[in-house]
């Protein structure tokens, strides 16, 4: 709505102004003067010259009105949904792209600021937090020059020693490390794993879900306690919409909200409300370098949705808004705000600073039951089918049982052997969460689904 | 089932067997699903997942008088083909009755409906046809005599929606079986996500609607491909009337049809995925639906104190056709959402005359 009104007001003010001016006009020369500029200022400051360019939602702002504006949108997102708290230890998701840039930016200036204050304040009660910064190397994958993503590493690592103190720590961690400590071994598992899925967008899809593994590896093993991606408004419009397409419209609403602490480090997602042309800008202004690196265009399902959003977004500059805004209005889990902490860590001074605007009460602390690939909520069918399966299975056949119904179409084999052989490539982390909440919970499994259930009788031991 | 590449259309007619009952020649792909199968398991499959539908979603009780909206066009004319055929195959014990409305369209409508009235004889079905003239006493092309080609199809949705229901209750029928495919009913989800409309997008993949208001309406096809239902409509060599209504000018299809069928094209199941996603949506259930009483002239259901009929009528009689369109204040001055539809957003949407109106 906000968008709708804003973009709509910018064109009738003008208009307004412009229809004013012009009875005005031509009676001084000093005051048309006086007019020309006035036509031609910044609509929050009114006196610098809004950037020229871009679109007509930016192009209203001068630079600093535009920064700000977007850091307002960040700040507002981390604070009221309590994101980072002063002893939290933060790592930032980078991938070079232009979101993740910016995230890397918005995150450094809150801790500069945050030094700024414990600098100068008296008792130091508020400690500052940290900063660390990660880059997957996905070389294993995509069709990169060695030497390129070589390059891009070493850029990677002037940018993030570039900014000011305290020192962040980049981590470099290659993909196939989720599959095996060694390199060469992880690099053919890796391999075997995404050969057998013969769905393009399948593949694509685990990918993903690989990357986020690996991050949470990275977060845990070096003390991070939140996880921040980059994802901003226009990539998850392109989430919803494909999302629906694959049928995941149940769990959907858990993977679009400011937080999601369903992982051991809860991930952040503080650009939410920012679009991806405006991160764009904010790069273009401030000179932050971007590298384009594992830019392989979306094929399959993801590239056409993503052509459609773009499309969308041309004939209505409102409408990835629109769509976040509605998914958004779908009830989201338990899991999408940051878990209460009860431990007599957190001093009074940062308790106070805490502002949750946003954060209402958990209603419902349902236990979830999770697909062990992409690690979504699975609905009643999938459940039920869980519990149906029957004795004697291999141990392949139970994961495959375990998985919502979207992965098990795009992602596992349907031939037997060849799921046999992709069970036995599985990351070592994806087939623990399997084991974890697949059949050690039955009984709580079959609770949630009790009225859904025909007969009493309870066949399975 | 792998995504289609396309190319497996040279293979066809190879000789290659069907691969349901293995013994006559497969004809065709399979939309839904791409197997290669014969005609007459075609006919079968076709069927029997209708079929399905309605016993697993008891669309029907014995005994129940049903009205089928006929337009003439594939839907509703493979509709009222299969449910004939359904309903003495495995005795539903229903009365099928044809309910068409004139909207009074020269060249597009009168055409139309001999199509209709050429299905009651083949069917054997009884026909009612209301007409917008005898309801309301002006036919769509006086209206647009008067209006233009702008906002046109508001009038018209809004008037057959509620033309649909006084058919059916001078019918006097249980319930309205209307056309609705998965595609229709995919798209709609779409646009509800892109145009922000929650409460709709909860209630839009409901298989039965309204059962709360005068006549239930339902959706045999709910999970009916729009591509089967041509190919059923074609091999069976049914007689139906393809031609767009002349009102709607432009035949280029929304940019949310051409994405489902894209989709479509690389991978069939997208379709009911979209519609699973639809059914699975967690809305809460306090999402706001405008409270539901009667319009204060005409007697029908009305969130307002006219009903949208009334409304745009008087504008028409009084020579105001501006008269509740858009968010000029009306006769319901305390109305508080301004009906929008229609108008705006044309360009995502595809079936503009109001054959969405769930």
């Amino acid at each position: 709505m906000a968008c709708n009104a804003s973009s709509c007001q910018s064109n009738c003010h003008r208009n307004e102004e412009q229809a004013q001016e012009e009875e005005f006009g031509g009676s001084a020369n000093s005051i048309s003067n006086y007019n020309d500029r006035n036509l031609n200022v910044c609509v929050k400051c009114k006196s610098n010259e809004p950037i020229s360019g871009g679109n007509a939602e930016d192009g209203r702002f001068c630079a600093d009105c535009f920064r700000s504006n977007l850091y307002g949108k960040f700040r507002l997102a981390v604070i009221s949904n309590a994101m980072i708290c002063p002893t939290d230890n933060v790592l930032v998701a980078f991938s070079g792209g232009s979101s993740s840039r910016v995230a890397l930016q918005f995150v450094h200036e809150m801790q500069d600021k945050s030094q700024k204050n414990f600098d100068a304040s008296r008792d130091r009660s508020l400690p500052v937090f940290g900063v660390g910064v990660a880059f997957i190397d996905e070389r294993a994958i995509f069709p990169v020059s060695s030497h390129e993503i070589d390059k891009a590493i070493q850029d990677f690592r002037s940018i993030v020693s570039a900014l000011a103190p305290p020192r962040k720590e980049l981590h470099v961690v290659p993909i196939e490390n989720i599959c095996s400590s060694s390199s060469s071994d992880g690099r053919d598992r890796l391999k075997n794993l995404l050969d057998a899925i013969s769905d393009s967008t399948g593949k694509e899809d685990l990918l993903l879900h690989l990357r986020m593994l690996s991050l949470q590896k990275i977060a845990s093993e070096n003390g991070y306690n939140r996880v921040v991606l980059g994802s901003c408004t226009s990539s998850i419009a392109c989430h919803v919409i494909s999302a629906i397409v694959k049928g995941q419209g149940y769990s959907l609403p858990g993977d679009i909200q400011y937080v999601d602490a369903r992982w051991e480090i809860p991930v952040v997602l503080p650009l939410r409300d920012c679009l991806t042309q405006e991160l764009n800008r904010l790069c273009h202004l401030d000179g932050l370098k971007t590298v384009e690196l594992h830019k392989v265009p979306y094929s399959g399902i993801n590239g056409l949705v993503s052509s459609f959003v773009t499309l969308l977004q041309k004939e209505n500059p409102s409408r990835e808004c629109t769509i976040v805004r509605t998914a958004g209005k779908l009830t989201p889990f338990h899991f999408n705000s940051i878990p209460e902490k009860s431990d007599s860590n957190t001093t009074l001074a940062t308790q106070r600073r805490l502002k949750k605007y946003n954060l209402k009460p958990n209603e419902s602390l349902s236990s979830e039951s999770f697909c062990p690939v992409c690690n979504s909520p699975l609905n009643k069918s999938d459940l039920l089918r869980q519990s149906n399966l029957q004795n004697h299975q291999t141990s392949s056949d139970i994961f495959g049982a375990a998985c919502c119904s979207s992965c098990r179409f795009q992602i596992l084999p349907k031939d037997p052997s060849s799921m046999e052989h992709f069970y036995t490539h599985l990351p070592q982390p994806l087939v623990a969460r399997a084991k974890r909440g697949g059949y050690g919970n039955l009984s709580l499994l079959r609770e949630q689904i009790q009225d859904c259930l025909i007969s009493d009788s309870e066949d399975e031991s | 089932m792998e995504e289609a590449d396309g190319n497996g259309k040279s293979m066809k007619g190879r000789g290659r067997l069907c691969c349901i009952c293995s013994k006559r020649r497969a004809a065709l792909k399979r939309p839904k699903t791409l197997e290669q199968i014969c005609r007459e398991c075609f006919y079968e499959v076709f069927e029997e997942e209708i079929h399905q539908v309605i016993v697993e979603n008891q669309l029907f009780k014995p005994g129940e008088r049903i009205a089928i909206g006929a337009s003439g066009g594939k839907d509703s004319t493979v509709l009222a083909y299969v449910l004939s055929e359904l309903n003495q195959r495995h005795n539903y014990g229903l009365d099928l009755f044809l309910l068409s409305v004139d909207e009074g369209i020269t060249g597009y409508r009168d055409d139309s409906l001999e199509t209709v009235k050429r299905n009651e004889i083949q069917y054997g079905l009884p026909l009612k046809i209301v007409s917008y003239k005898d309801l309301y006493g002006w036919t769509m092309d006086e209206i647009v005599k008067m209006i233009g080609l702008k906002n046109n199809c508001t009038f018209c949705g809004v008037f057959r929606r509620q033309a649909l229901d006084r058919g059916a209750a001078l019918l006097k029928v249980d319930k309205l079986a209307t056309g609705h495919n998965a595609d229709d009913i995919a798209e709609t989800v779409l646009l509800n996500i892109l145009r922000g409309d929650i409460a709709r997008l909860s209630r839009c993949t409901s298989i039965i609607t309204g059962e709360d208001g005068p006549i239930p309406r339902c959706k045999p096809f709910k999970y009916t491909y729009e591509k089967e239902i041509v190919m059923y409509a074609y091999f069976k060599r049914l007689d139906y009337f393809s031609t767009e209504c002349i009102y709607s000018p432009n035949a280029y299809r929304g940019f949310a049809r051409e994405f489902i069928k894209d989709l479509e094209r690389i991978r069939p199941r997208a379709i009911l995925d979209i519609i699973q996603s639809g059914e699975d949506f967690r809305i809460s259930t306090s999402t706001k639906m405008p409270e539901q009483g009667t319009c204060e002239r005409c007697g029908y259901i009305s969130s307002q104190k006219w009903c949208k009929a009334c409304v745009l009528l008087e504008g028409l009689n009084r020579g105001l056709p501006k008269l509740g369109i858009g968010r000029s204040r009306g006769l319901n001055d305390d109305r508080k959402k301004g009906i929008k539809e229609n108008i705006g957003t044309k360009s995502i949407e595809s079936k503009q005359c109001g054959t969405l109106d769930f």
